[in-house]
């Protein structure tokens, strides 16, 4: 075998192949867009994931001092806020993001994947806000604790996921539900530049297909 | 440290029994209605504000 | 070159052969992160965050010691809510279903809490120096199951009272009862209770799954709780103490707790009732591209017009 063949079939030079036909550099981090962006709908994506940054840096440095560095240090109590604000703005902006999305069938042209990952992300993001409210170690979280369990144990989760274990909940909270949430936007964003964003409702072509003039031809 | 954020925290103190507002079962408070309202106002300004470049986007390249 | 398909105008979406223009998303991102930043900053600075302070086994019974006291007799006497609870606690038989499905059940008893011996016996054992409570202990334990009934059965049809740091129950007959269930409460208010309730596995613990419950079947902390509007049936699920706002998110969640009939003859479920709604509705929406009708009312209302205006008047 030649070293070029050899060198060919390695799993590293796969992989990157692989990487770099599905996002080159310049999709990944194109310096252009279409003329179609021309709204100030499109920054909520961006907006969401500004707050995501600030959130998980809040979390980082509350993380420093420990979960109950807040109830008696003023600093501690004001990057709680921070933590809690930032939370507050990435639930506004990602359902802004949402609404837009949805008002623009942005699951067109194969993106359906697209669409999927960021209900799941929502969805992740709404678990790891809850983890996060029953780790406060006060009242709200107490109180929160005792009324969630209902649910959650009615759907027999509640048997593996206790809500009123602070060990397990705050570890959800700080390890597993940031890691997965992380991965699930960045897939999320990766699926963004490779597909680029979607396209207008082409009218001329929905009026065709319903008048019943030649179906125009998609590529497949 | 401490004395520094003590002195700037919560210039307006929301650390009081909530308002809230009902309409027959329906009941949400003051701030939460806020927040919707806030969203969707956010949402409709968003639509109809112009978007910066235009210019760019007319002499835009293939 | 494939066939040509039908265009899918909800599907399908050919790819953009038109203009682009010059747009720099990392200057976007850098915007957005500062822009998030001063916002976030100036939240925090105006509005500061809610910091209630935890409620404690002692601050109960502080505050209210004859609910605490008749609480406990409940967790030993197995009508608390703990008690009848069912899967994942214990036995009591109080799960939820909906219809055939019985997960909460079916899921077993995986976090053991004997409310008898978790909340009362074990930390009444571990009090030194205190004979009426041994003594007590012993007379109970040495006693018949149809003794500690008669006893339970007395005890509860009296009426408890507190006073001169003393619980009282009006009924006789009552056997070691009083003792026990006075010095629980001293226990408590003495902020001794918890630790032992806690402490199952020695020094360390991060599981406060028994002091919680315990602290949850009284009514102190729910009249805490429904005093912000905070109780399962004032939207308490969508709100936050104090005047902050809560999590607008979980509008829809909140609402079917509010509505028939998961408010009425699904009442006794309605927390697998709303759950299974709620994993239903998640999965629609995360399925909308492949749901005809629902994806098409984007194009049917026109919001797009609207988002895409500068490029539909440059098609004319």
């Amino acid at each position: 075998m030649s070293v070029d063949t050899e060198i060919s079939r390695q799993w590293t030079t796969r992989v990157r192949k692989g990487v770099v036909d599905y996002l080159p550099p310049d999709k990944m981090l194109p310096d252009t867009q279409p003329n179609y962006v021309a709204s100030w709908i499109y920054v909520f994506g961006v907006t969401t994931l500004a707050a995501m940054i600030i959130v998980i840096g809040t979390g980082c440095i509350l993380a420093i001092e420990g979960p109950l560095w807040w109830h008696h240090s003023t600093l501690g109590h004001f990057v709680n806020s921070m933590h809690l604000w930032s939370c507050e703005i990435f639930f506004f902006a990602m359902v802004v993001h949402l609404w837009g999305k949805y008002f623009m069938a942005a699951w067109r042209g194969k993106r359906a994947m697209t669409w999927i990952t960021g209900v799941v992300v929502f969805v992740t993001s709404i678990a790891t806000a809850f983890t996060g409210y029953v780790s406060q170690t006060n009242f709200d979280s107490q109180w929160i604790s005792t009324q969630a369990k209902d649910g959650i144990n009615s759907t027999g989760a509640g048997a593996f996921w206790n809500v009123l274990n602070l060990g397990q909940m705050l570890m959800w909270h700080i390890v597993l539900l940031p890691i997965v949430a992380t991965l699930l936007v960045a897939l999320h964003v990766v699926l963004v530049r490779h597909r680029g964003v979607v396209p207008p409702f082409d009218e001329a072509a929905i009026k065709a297909a319903k008048s019943g003039t030649a179906p125009k031809e998609v590529a497949s | 440290m401490d004395s520094l954020f003590g002195a700037i925290a919560a210039i307006i103190n929301l650390n009081h029994p909530g308002t809230f507002i009902h309409w027959g079962w329906f009941q949400i408070s003051v701030a939460n209605l806020l927040v919707i309202c806030l969203m969707i106002l956010t949402f409709v300004v968003a639509l109809f504000v112009p978007f910066p470049g235009r210019s760019k986007r007319r002499g835009g390249d293939k | 070159m494939s066939p040509s398909k039908k265009f899918r105008p909800d599907v399908d979406a050919p790819d953009w052969g038109g203009k682009y223009f010059p747009y720099d998303i990392v200057k976007e991102g850098t915007v957005a992160l500062v822009v998030v930043l001063i916002l976030v900053l100036g939240l925090s600075w105006l509005f500061s965050s809610p910091d209630d302070k935890q409620q404690t086994l002692q601050t109960w019974s502080q505050a209210d010691p004859v609910d605490f006291a008749t609480t406990a007799f409940t967790e030993l006497n197995g009508t608390s809510g703990v008690a009848g609870y069912g899967a994942p606690y214990n036995n009591g038989g109080g799960e939820q279903s909906a219809y055939f499905l019985h997960l909460q059940k079916w899921m077993g008893v995986r976090i053991p809490v004997n409310t008898a011996n978790d909340f009362v016996l074990y930390p009444l054992s571990t009090l030194a120096n205190n004979p009426p409570v041994t003594n007590a202990l012993h007379v109970w334990a040495s006693a018949s199951n149809a003794q500690q009934a008669a006893w339970m059965t007395a005890y509860g049809a009296g009426t408890i009272a507190y006073a001169n740091g003393v619980v009282t129950n009006s009924a006789t007959g009552t056997g070691p009862l009083p003792v026990m269930i006075n010095g629980l409460t001293a226990m408590a208010r003495q902020g001794a209770l918890a630790a032992q309730i806690i402490q199952g596995n020695g020094f360390y613990s991060t599981d406060y799954t028994k002091p919680a419950l315990f602290l949850a079947d009284g009514t102190y902390l729910e009249n805490l709780a429904r005093a912000q509007n905070l109780g399962g049936d004032q939207w308490g699920m969508m709100n936050e103490t104090g005047s902050w706002p809560g999590q607008p998110w979980l509008w829809a969640y909140t609402t079917l707790y509010q509505i028939p009939p998961y408010s009425t003859s699904w009442g006794g479920n309605a927390d697998v009732a709303v759950w299974l709604t709620m994993m239903i509705a998640t999965v629609i929406l995360a399925l909308l591209p492949f749901i005809p009708g629902l994806r098409s009312i984007p194009r049917w209302v026109k919001v797009y017009r609207l988002i895409w205006r500068e490029h539909y008047k440059s098609l004319k």
